[in-house]
């Protein structure tokens, strides 16, 4: 028997920040507040730091455990766009094994076949192989007959379905959101309203099928706004966002910046606002680090011919922690966003410190100040649009079940 | 790797590359015009030829194809007396990734002096520039930027009306791909012209009133009372229903005729950056007359202007008075 006692912390549990600390028993949460020490126990001494359950990022594009362990992330759930997709069992259960023992990686079944938006992949056996939901990847289904068969079949099988709302009629091939920077800089652009198109036309098909949803990322006003409506209404339906949609516009992509190259593209100033608003609401479930790295063969190209894409497993932490500083929301609702509403989502046993939990751990210094440099990332890949930021807060140590990982901090 | 000298706040071009005509200050641009004149004059006389570029290598790498353009550049940089070499790059070959990168990097080994490029990318010519050592100018990059289209079009406008600033120039047809339209609005904006943008409202690109310009989806208003016309080249491959129903549709409502041109202001002048589509963005009698059409003068100043542009940029490798 085994047992790990986490002192002098401030505990994030409950819905409130508490002075205290963290037992672990054989890999699970024993107690947390006050407790006895029981002999034998290893001591650590968290000098005032946070103690908080390791963060669950929803819908990263690659494993990348020195990414994920730099960035307090102990489990990832994770898109089925891999070489090849994910749309068998055999398939799912490899990605699934591929993080362990470091980050647990919990696989979204491909909705189709080879991810091409027609027939239905093998979902059941996917799910009995350990899929945690279903995605559309990086694209949208837009044959709307096997949008609704998917949901409806996926929703069957209590299965969330992962959407990436973007209607590629009106997106076509932009590189960009319209705007004057898009117009400035000549890049093929779409209006925003592809997102909330998109959204729209889902919410209907949820509604009929009573199945669950999940948007992977929504970030503009319109699409947002047919969310909170949709959650007004009772619909199961959740959406996630990426710091890079709350702290950047379409701006950042001028001088040609491929590393601001995304999907769902950068918006304009007044969408960044509304995707504020909408964390500060509730609108918002989840914050994800979108994690998806590309080589510098993908981006050092001319904008239109690069990948879109961002790493931001190691810089979600401390960019959402700038969320409370601004008082947007407060620390518990923060953990809510990074570990409890994903795992929830996806029915993982993580994100909560209630007795019995797995002992999935992060020990924060909230305050402690670096600087984002795409040189000096431990992802596979440098291709974070907030190269340069200095930013504050970063995860210290991590425990996954109780077993210490190593954080190869620079 | 050396820096660039240090400039005094009163350099006429303190800069290294030709890139975008954004980021000029209107005495740099008057100041190429003003260097311009002189190649003008040059290029009438029968003896065509200075040696201020002897021994200097000039490497125009077209990655999209062209034939004015790269001709005008091969002529401009011979005439100085540089030795210009033409890379044309097959559009299926080069055109992506690394491999641009690739390129850049052996041009740069091949010791150029200069480096003209045209890449059907936007920003592939910056992501090339920031990879040599010598000065590179943009030939036109995706629908982005065409600075010397730009400038050459300027001088052409003062030459033929004697200033810019307070014209009324209408740049009319297919703006949202046109990067002869960006380098324009850009261009003439900075110099004091007031900048109508005419089209139909699927070929005029997002928040253009941005830059500066009026927005006008009717032909006949966007043209009243302007000093200049500018028309646009539509390609073919957007006539066929995709932006525009047909050609003949187009031509009815968006081209330049005769009739049309009475609203503009009296001997308005006509301009187009070529090649024509005669028929549908102009009429042949336009196009065609010589005392409102400037097309061909325009040809003319392209070469003044990239002989200019050639000197100017190379003055700092050459070690000219202070550069």
């Amino acid at each position: 028997m085994s047992a790990l006692a986490i002192l002098n912390g401030r505990v994030v549990a409950g819905g409130r920040v508490a002075p205290g600390g963290v037992l672990v028993r054989d890999g699970h949460i024993a107690a947390i507040g006050t407790f006895a020490v029981p002999d034998g126990a290893e001591r650590i001494d968290a000098r005032g730091a946070l103690v908080a359950p390791g963060l669950v990022d929803v819908g990263a594009f690659a494993i990348d455990a020195p990414a994920c362990a730099a960035g307090g992330i102990t489990r990832a759930v994770l898109m089925p766009d891999q070489s090849p997709p994910l749309d068998n069992v055999a398939l799912v259960q490899r990605a699934a094994a591929a993080g362990k023992p470091d980050v647990w990686v919990h696989p979204l079944a491909a909705a189709t076949r080879g991810l091409e938006g027609h027939e239905l992949a093998e979902i059941g056996l996917m799910a009995r192989g350990g899929a945690c939901g279903v995605a559309t990847g990086r694209g949208w289904i837009a044959d709307s007959g096997v949008m609704h068969r998917l949901l409806a079949y996926a929703g069957a099988l209590g299965l969330r379905t992962v959407s990436h709302p973007e209607d590629g009629g009106l997106a076509g091939p932009a590189a960009m959101t319209d705007g004057e920077t898009a117009t400035r800089l000549g890049l093929p652009s779409a209006p925003a309203e592809a997102e909330a198109l998109a959204v729209a036309r889902d919410l209907l098909l949820v509604e009929a099928t009573g199945a669950p949803i999940h948007f992977r990322q929504v970030t503009t006003a319109r699409a947002l706004g047919l969310v909170r409506e949709a959650k007004r209404r009772g619909l199961p339906v959740s959406c996630g966002i990426a710091p890079s949609h709350l702290f950047l516009s379409d701006i950042a992509v001028t001088g040609f910046r491929t590393f601001a190259r995304l999907s769902p593209p950068l918006r304009g100033e007044a969408d960044r606002q509304a995707c504020l608003a909408a964390v500060a609401d509730g609108t918002v479930d989840l914050l994800c680090s979108a994690h998806d790295p590309q080589g510098p063969e993908a981006k050092r190209m001319p904008f239109i011919l690069a990948e879109p894409g961002m790493v931001g497993a190691e810089t979600l932490l401390a960019l959402a922690l700038g969320l409370v500083r601004d008082g947007l929301v407060d620390l518990p609702r923060l953990w809510d966003l990074l570990a409890a509403a994903p795992a929830r989502l996806f029915g993982l046993p993580a994100g909560t410190l209630d007795a019995g939990a797995e002992a999935d751990l992060v020990l924060v210094d909230e305050h402690a100040p670096w600087r984002i440099s795409s040189d000096r990332l431990r992802a596979a890949s440098g291709n974070t649009p907030f190269d340069g930021l200095p930013v504050q807060g970063r995860a210290v140590r991590l425990w996954k079940g109780g077993k210490p990982i190593v954080l190869n901090l620079g | 790797m050396p820096s660039a000298p240090a400039l005094s706040d009163a350099h006429p071009f303190p800069h290294r590359h030709l890139l975008g005509i954004a980021g000029l200050l209107p005495h740099e641009i008057l100041f190429l015009l003003d260097e311009a004149e002189q190649w003008v004059a040059l290029n009438r006389e029968t003896a065509k030829h200075d040696e201020r570029l002897r021994g200097l290598t000039l490497i125009n790498a077209f990655f999209e194809n062209s034939t004015r353009t790269l001709l005008s550049f091969e002529i401009a940089g011979k005439r100085l007396g540089a030795d210009v070499v033409n890379m044309g790059v097959a559009q299926s070959s080069v055109n992506k990734g690394e491999t641009l990168i690739d390129t850049a990097m052996t041009l740069n080994a091949m010791h150029a002096d200069a480096i003209v490029i045209r890449h059907d990318a936007s920003g592939a010519v910056q992501l090339i520039a920031d990879k040599v050592d010598c000065p590179v100018l943009n030939a036109g990059d995706g629908r982005h930027e065409h600075p010397t289209q730009a400038l050459l079009d300027a001088l052409t406008i003062r030459r033929r009306l004697g200033q810019i600033a307070g014209l009324t120039v209408a740049i009319c047809g297919d703006v949202l791909h046109s990067r002869v339209a960006r380098s324009n609005i850009l261009c003439l904006g900075t110099l004091g012209a007031t900048v109508r943008v005419v089209g139909p409202p699927t070929l005029l690109p997002p928040e253009v009133e941005r830059l500066g310009v009026t927005r006008f989806t009717d032909m006949d208003e966007g043209i009243r009372g302007a000093d200049v016309v500018m028309a646009l080249r539509l390609q073919r491959e957007r006539m066929a229903g995709g932006f525009v129903p047909s050609p003949r549709e187009y031509h009815a409502l968006y081209g330049l005729t005769p009739e049309r041109l009475a609203r503009t202001a009296p001997d308005a002048l006509v301009m187009h950056p070529g090649p024509m589509n005669r028929g549908v963005e102009i009429s042949s009698s336009i196009a065609d007359d010589l005392q409102r059409s400037a097309i061909t003068e325009q040809v003319e100043m392209g070469v003044a202007v990239r002989m200019a542009c050639l000197d100017v940029l190379t003055r700092g490798a050459r070690r000219v008075g202070n550069w």
